[in-house]
């Protein structure tokens, strides 16, 4: 067990990476227990996963160097280097790394139904364990260049997702397109930024960057540019454009793991502000930047949600409107990092609040377009105007879709209502304003909600829905599950935060501790 | 000052890149655009890499007492072709898909997602 | 795409062996010389790109084709995945074959030499296997883009 232990953050690596390149070979056997295979991959990546929050999430952060035995060299001259590629799991990344496992497992077991009838599958599940690679891997690493590389890997894999389903018409090729231009670039100017630090600090590894920054010029372009593309990437406006062609196109499972892919550039953007820079740059300007992106995000993501007919589309201005909230909650917490009276009455609440919306986000979201996915698998379209009358035959996906949507609403007792009152009372106290905004948004996320379950579910029978069925149980039970977690977390939010956000939270604002790990042993 | 005209050629093929990004309408010309900035970053790691009066960091070439430009530039350019290669590979076959169906490649038209 | 004429026929079949001998050589001394698996890969597809424009769609489906390049390519990162799993002892991908005295293991020796092929461990095997993955991943873009290219030109041609 402990040798699992050691080798754990490699093996969360190494194993999806190994089934996506057995993939082919599988597929040549058997085609029928593909997805399966995958599913059992994912489900061990998982239970990895759990073992490594276990161990990490009481404050042991736990360090992995590919390729050597130590993670210094020790030069002749007595000076000691930080080299090789290190992993660097804290309590903030494997709380990611825990919505991905989560949502990835989740995802694959949906797939086993929900794609059945598609060919070419076994490039769909390669590109689906690659994604989940490249997305642990942003999480985890403590190496800025292997952070692009891996960024660049989540990025290929999902437009080759995106674009999937391309062979009937063209749309999920024109979303393709334009999500590859987007993250194309940001992927670019985040190598820009790697190539300034490295050429003033000379090393590689964040820890090491963080000890030695000098905060220049070049530091402070570097941290613009930084900040713009991360938040690009993860769908905040006024550069969500890719959001909702991209989001609509894909296939109901990818929408879900490309959701946790976003929120993997968020967790990139705090680690860069909160752990590389810390206080050391102008905590009240870069914090101020980040709540109007948070509000803006909000703001427009629930108008423009109100006026759609497709139901991915409107979910998807939905996802840019909930990124807002986890924008505005740590926005706060960074404005006031500088001073320790606020941060300890106010400030970790903020950020609290903002990072428990990560998780809940991911959960409610994903259940939310799963079960949008139900019923395009069942009647054939995305048309809300075309839909009438399904809560008569589908019983268990309206059940689910009201509980996604009591949840995203923030009505208690799920989960969506815990974060929400969180951000709300935090945020009140560092100014009033913010606070009524984020309510107002609310109210219209539930007025586009019971919109869309009217149209959807309610009402008589339609002629040419009469007959359809249930969706099958892979489908229900990756439904399912999310939903029990959407209850749990709602019903015991205290042991959630107290066991799991907070140790995150706490993770991100000690920059010491970061670099302590990786320093302290040299 | 002389030493600084590769900086300029990355402002430079950095500048061409975006413009051709903002303004052209043909789908390959974006991507040529694409490669443009790809380009200008990579020539940026390998000359932050440059010491001067240095030879070439070739292992079984290395003379006593003399210089090495720093390699782990070179490898960190690599990997970033490597990775536009692929990138180029998937976004000409996303056009060639958008131009069997859709039959033009001007953005101007292939705009079925509005609003 | 047609077929091209007798002299481009007759200089493609005497020059693409050592296009493919070039590749495979700055595979194999990735750890000597500049070059490695990518660039040696990169060259060995140049060779398959010479071939296909040469003979035209039709014609190269005779001596290239997609499964084989398909197989060529799971082998190489099976191979590339597994000695990085081998090293699992100290860590992931920790290089065991160096200075060891076995296959490819001796030790590099300084100063200016011709150099020994015998030395790097896993990283000489992993260049191979990089290199199967890269050539056979070209052979396949290439061999795709130009079937794809065909079907929207007969389609043009029918519309």
């Amino acid at each position: 067990m402990s040798s699992i232990m050691t080798h754990a953050p490699a093996l969360v690596i190494a194993f999806p990476l190994l089934a996506a390149f057995l993939v082919p070979v599988v597929s040549r056997l058997n085609k029928k227990i593909l997805g399966i295979f995958v599913a059992v991959v994912l489900g061990f990546t998982l239970l990895i996963t759990l073992l490594m929050a276990v161990r990490i999430l009481p404050g042991n952060p736990l360090i992995y160097v590919f390729g050597g035995s130590e993670a210094g060299l020790t030069l002749p001259s007595g000076y000691t280097v930080p080299i090789r590629i290190i992993f660097h799991i804290d309590s903030m990344g494997i709380f990611m790394g825990l919505i991905t496992a989560i949502v990835s497992f989740l995802g694959a077991i949906y797939s086993i139904a929900f794609m059945d009838k598609h060919s070419g599958l076994e490039k769909y599940y390669a590109l689906l364990l690659l994604l989940a690679t490249g997305m642990f891997g942003m999480e985890f690493t403590g190496d800025i260049f292997n952070f692009f590389v891996f960024l660049e890997i989540a990025s290929i894999a999902s437009v080759a997702l995106i674009a999937f389903r391309s062979n009937l018409s063209g749309e999920p090729a024109e979303a393709g397109f334009k999500y590859m231009v987007v993250s194309s670039i940001s992927a670019l100017m985040v190598l820009f930024a790697v190539g300034l630090f490295y050429g003033q600090y000379d090393v590689l590894n964040m820890a090491t960057i963080a000890s030695v920054m000098k905060f220049t010029q070049l530091d402070k372009i570097a941290l613009i540019l930084l900040v713009t593309v991360l938040a690009m990437k993860a769908g905040s406006v006024p550069m969500h454009m890719w959001t909702p062609d991209a989001y609509s196109e894909a296939p109901a499972s990818i929408t879900m793991i490309l959701v946790a892919a976003s929120q993997a550039s968020l967790y990139a953007l705090f680690r860069i502000i909160f752990s590389l820079y810390n206080i050391t740059l102008n905590t009240i300007t870069i914090g101020w930047i980040i709540i109007i992106l948070g509000l803006l995000s909000m703001f427009i993501g629930v108008t423009m949600a109100i006026i759609q007919k497709d139901i991915k589309r409107l979910m998807a201005y939905h996802a840019v409107s909930q990124t807002g909230y986890m924008l505005l909650g740590v926005g706060v917490g960074i404005a006031v990092l500088a001073n320790p009276i606020a941060l300890e009455t106010f400030g970790i609440k903020a950020m609290e609040g903002g990072i428990f919306h990560i998780m809940n986000h991911a959960m409610y979201k994903g259940l939310l377009f799963l079960t949008a996915g139900a019923l395009f698998y069942r009647t054939g379209t995305r048309n809300l105007n075309k839909m009438g009358g399904l809560g008569n035959n589908m019983i268990y996906t309206a059940i689910f879709f009201i509980i996604g949507a009591a949840a995203i609403a923030g009505i208690p007792p799920f989960n969506g209502f815990a974060s929400k009152l969180i951000i709300y009372e935090s945020v009140f106290q560092f100014n009033p304003l913010l606070s009524i905004i984020a309510m107002l948004v609310s109210i219209l996320t539930l007025a586009s909600f019971v919109k869309v379950f009217h149209s959807a579910f309610l009402g008589p029978k339609m002629e040419q829905y009469k007959d359809v069925k249930e969706v099958p149980k892979s489908m229900l039970f990756a439904m399912g599950a999310l939903a029990c977690i959407i209850v749990l977390f709602g019903l015991f939010p205290d042991l959630v935060v107290k066991y799991i956000v907070h140790p995150a939270v706490m993770a991100l604002i000690n920059q010491s501790s970061y670099t302590a790990v990786i320093l302290g042993g040299m | 000052m002389i030493g600084n005209f590769p900086y300029l050629a990355v402002a430079l093929l950095i500048g061409l890149g975006i413009y051709t990004l903002i303004y052209k309408r043909n789908l390959i010309k974006i991507a040529i655009g694409i490669t443009l900035i790809e380009n200008g970053v990579n020539l940026f790691l390998i000359t932050l890499g440059y010491r001067k009066g240095a030879i070439a960091p070739i292992f079984t070439q290395a003379p006593e007492g003399l210089k090495m430009v720093l390699p782990t530039p070179q490898a960190l350019t690599l990997t970033s072709i490597v990775i536009g290669v692929a990138t180029t590979a998937l976004i000409l076959s996303v056009a060639m898909i958008i131009f069997k169906k859709y039959g033009t490649l001007d953005t101007d038209e292939v705009r079925r997602l509005k609003e | 795409m047609n077929e091209m004429s007798r002299i481009v026929r007759t200089i493609t079949t005497l020059i693409y062996g050592f296009i493919m001998i070039y590749g495979f050589y700055i595979i194999v001394h990735g750890h000597l010389t500049p070059g490695g698996g990518f660039q040696g890969g990169a060259i060995v597809a140049s060779a398959f790109a010479l071939l296909v424009v040469t003979y035209g769609n039709q014609g190269s489906k005779k001596f290239l084709s997609e499964d084989i390049f398909s197989l060529i390519e799971t082998t190489g990162l099976v191979l590339f995945i597994a000695f990085a799993f081998f090293g699992l002892g100290i860590t992931f991908f920790y290089n065991f074959m160096a200075n060891s005295g076995g296959l490819f293991g001796n030790s590099a020796v300084a100063g200016i030499n011709a150099g020994d092929l015998n030395t790097g461990g896993t990283v000489t095997i992993m260049n191979m296997a990089v290199g199967l993955e890269v050539l056979a991943a070209f052979g396949v873009i290439i061999l795709t883009m130009s079937a794809g290219s065909e079907i929207i030109s007969k389609k043009k041609e029918n519309s």
